[in-house]
């Protein structure tokens, strides 16, 4: 991989070449080509009992073997045998943390003993590098992410974040193993990494005891990256494989959005189930921070005990806390159930509007992640078949009727 | 801020006052060790018996208050300090919701006095342990269980510069996830208090994989009794499959008497 090749990687998307085969040793070799190249590794690892991003040393960081089971408010990882590195579906975390970090310095401020200002920027963009096994799901959201703050012409341009997207190589695997929480099919972005978006898109095949990973070059990076690694053409039967592998992962999905989400949530401003929302919804903002595009942040200042040093930092935020609609006077969200009502039709609906595109990729880590298992597709149906859902996981006997210290006004009578 | 020359700003006067509690909070200020000299050099410790004999007389510019009020006595001392303070910033779970002693206020005092102490005559107490704010005007509010050293130099810096000091009221959730931490109540099924807790301490807990007990109190909006019926929800439901009791007690120790949480507590035998 050549510096030149690698400044067009990330957001370019070259001509397909055809599909080859790596080994076990291929992969291994491709890893130390990147590693070589000087690029930082991110990829699934496991942490703490789920599958998380984090930077990697080797291949064998690669959660090989393990399985992840994923459902409403629920996860867990089981440890398997098999030779398999890519068997999970999305990990707990995107990858927006690394392209629009959870805290990033905007710029410091200091005077000194004359009271002369010197104005320090943005910190540095890291170091070139490879994002491994994102998921097709991910892919489309960093899409999406890139409408929203990498067109340097658009109203959220964030030139930081375009010299982040830059600089990192993007590695897609397909997803086999869909979970239970997963709707890409319905969404259209996934399970089969597409030809554009990544620089390279992997296939992983299990053949007996080993692993082999069909790739395909989405841009010059990606092409010169897999020119550096051995490899020999695919054969008709590993295209055969990777199309059943792609269907079968489809047709195993169980949960979707229908086409009309859009428009079910624009006619439902006014709906008497945003009360019912509210009943279970704890407001924590677990969904909108796991979520891939979800990118709202806040913006705080801070200075020294001395006053010669302030810094203005950007930190994520969420459209389920009070301050986030605070404005004179007051937040204009108070209830729980619009702030849920605001995260839903904005992801769904009026992010066609505003970016052309859905702010959902089917990802489900706001289905997974939530503590309560409050499922956007179930909430979507409720809202179209115009009844209220009962809760997926709560007993009715102890389904919250109506919470918290202080009585809401979309709460239902107690 | 500096201090030489007669025509200097004059550095605010700090002041630190003790009620029922454990000391933890106001140690909290000698543990900023890294920033304590700027503290010092920023603020003349007016009153600080935890680090120094010398008192100076007020009026103070900052109080910062720990602990409840549990006899009448201190209620007096309290009003003093009140009208002798510009700002009073009460710091720590007793101070802001009446501590873990408030467990009294839901108990027959008596019985406790007679099972403690050999002499129960000589006790004069409240029923209550409750928080500074319900008698007098605070100005700003620490939470935690201990308090976080970070916040609470963030409120005197922005005492100092004249700021208005930015404290989160969202939830604990909102640090988890910015830290990157796996949710172990969706991941272990560890209860959690956290979605219904206040941010601030700097993901304490969760980050070393254990649920958070609330220390930091309700946080604004907080829907306890849909995470009470998640809690006590079977595994199979997705739950922690936690008893009564068990919920009483997540929900009644170092801030039982806060708003949302004294409630909840109370629906579980
Ligand atoms: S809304 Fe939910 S399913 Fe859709 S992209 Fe965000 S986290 Fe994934
Ligand atoms: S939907 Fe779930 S994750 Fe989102 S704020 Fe409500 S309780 Fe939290
Ligand atoms: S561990 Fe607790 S505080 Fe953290 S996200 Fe999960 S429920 Fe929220
Ligand atoms: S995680 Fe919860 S209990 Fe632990 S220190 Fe923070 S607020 Fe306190």
């Amino acid at each position: 991989m050549t510096g030149e090749a690698h400044q067009h990687s990330g957001m370019t998307n070259g001509a397909a070449p055809g599909l080859v085969c790596l080994t076990d040793d291929g992969l291994a070799a491709l890893f130390a080509v990147l590693r070589e190249a000087g690029c930082e590794v991110i990829g699934p690892t496991v942490r703490d009992g789920a599958i998380v991003l984090a930077p990697l040393t080797s291949v064998d960081d690669l959660p090989r073997g393990w399985r992840d089971r994923q459902d409403a408010g629920h996860y867990r990882l089981a440890p398997g045998t098999g030779p398999a590195r890519f068997a999970h579906a999305v990990p707990a975390q995107g990858w927006k943390r690394f392209v629009h970090p959870p805290e990033a310095r905007l710029w410091t401020a200091r005077r000194d003993s004359d009271g002369d200002l010197s104005i320090e920027g943005p910190e540095a963009p890291p170091a070139p590098r490879a994002f491994l096994g994102v998921r097709p799901c991910d892919l489309a959201a960093l899409g999406v992410l890139d409408g929203v703050f990498a067109d340097p012409g658009a109203a959220h341009h964030d030139p930081a974040y375009a010299l982040r997207r830059r600089d990192a190589l993007v590695i897609a695997v397909s997803c086999g193993k869909p979970a239970a929480s997963c709707f890409c099919a319905a969404m259209g972005t996934g399970p089969a990494a597409g030809d554009t978006g990544a620089d390279v898109a992997l296939t992983e095949l299990v053949e007996g005891d080993r692993a082999v990973y069909l790739a395909r070059a989405g841009s010059p990076a990606g092409a010169a990256l897999l020119e550096a690694v051995p490899h020999t053409p695919a054969t008709d039967d590993h295209h055969t494989a990777r199309r059943a592998q792609a269907d079968a992962a489809a047709a195993a999905q169980v949960r979707a959005l229908p086409e009309a989400a859009s428009r079910i949530l624009a006619d439902a401003t006014e709906h008497a189930h945003w009360a019912d929302v509210a009943a279970r919804c704890l407001a924590c903002g677990s969904c909108t921070l796991s979520c891939p595009t979800c990118f709202c942040a806040t913006v705080e200042d801070s200075t020294s005990l001395d006053g010669a040093t302030a810094t203005r930092t950007r930190r994520w935020s969420s459209c389920f806390t009070e301050v986030f609609s605070y404005i004179h006077g007051g937040a204009v969200r108070e209830e729980r159930g619009a702030r849920y009502r605001q995260w839903i039709t904005h992801k769904l609906s009026s992010w066609h509007a505003q970016f052309g595109t859905s702010g959902c990729v089917g990802c489900g880590r706001c289905i997974t992640w939530c503590p309560v298992g409050i499922d956007i597709t179930a909430e979507v149906a409720a809202l179209a078949a115009d009844r209220p859902i009962r809760n997926r996981r709560a007993p009715a006997r102890l389904r919250p009727q109506h919470t918290g210290p202080r009585r809401r006004k979309d709460d239902p009578p107690a | 801020m500096s201090t030489d020359g007669s025509d200097a700003p004059r550095r605010p006067k700090l002041a630190v006052w003790k009620f029922a509690s454990c000391d933890g909070c106001q140690l909290s200020l000698l543990d900023c060790e890294d920033e304590l000299l700027d503290v010092v050099g920023a603020v003349e410790i007016a009153y600080f018996l935890e680090a120094t004999r010398a008192t100076v007389p007020g009026p103070y510019d900052v109080s910062l208050v720990e602990g409840s009020i549990t006899t009448a006595h201190d209620l007096k001392r309290l009003q003093k300090i009140r009208r002798q303070s510009k700002v009073l910033v009460t710091i720590g779970a007793c101070a802001t919701s009446g501590g873990i002693q408030a467990l009294k206020s839901m108990a027959d005092t008596e019985d406790y006095i007679r099972a403690v102490y050999a002499r129960p005559d000589f006790i004069k107490t409240l029923d209550t342990s409750t928080p500074i704010a319900h008698h007098v005007p605070v100005d700003v509010e620490l939470r935690g269980c201990p308090i976080d050293r970070g916040q609470l130099l963030h409120v005197l810096t922005a005492l100092i510069q004249g700021r208005q000091p930015r404290l989160p009221n969202y939830s604990q959730c909102v640090e988890c996830k910015r830290a990157g931490t796996v949710c172990v109540m969706v991941a272990k099924g560890e209860p959690c208090l956290g979605p219904v807790t206040q941010a601030g301490c700097g993901n304490l807990c969760p980050r070393v994989g254990r649920g958070c007990y609330g220390c930091f109190g309700p946080a604004e909006g907080v829907n306890t009794r849909a995470l009470a019926g998640h809690l006590r929800a079977g595994p199979a439901q997705g739950g922690s499959g936690l008893d009564g009791p068990a919920t009483r007690h997540l929900f009644h120790t170092f801030n039982a008497n806060a708003p949302g949480f004294r409630e909840e507590g109370q629906r579980h035998g």
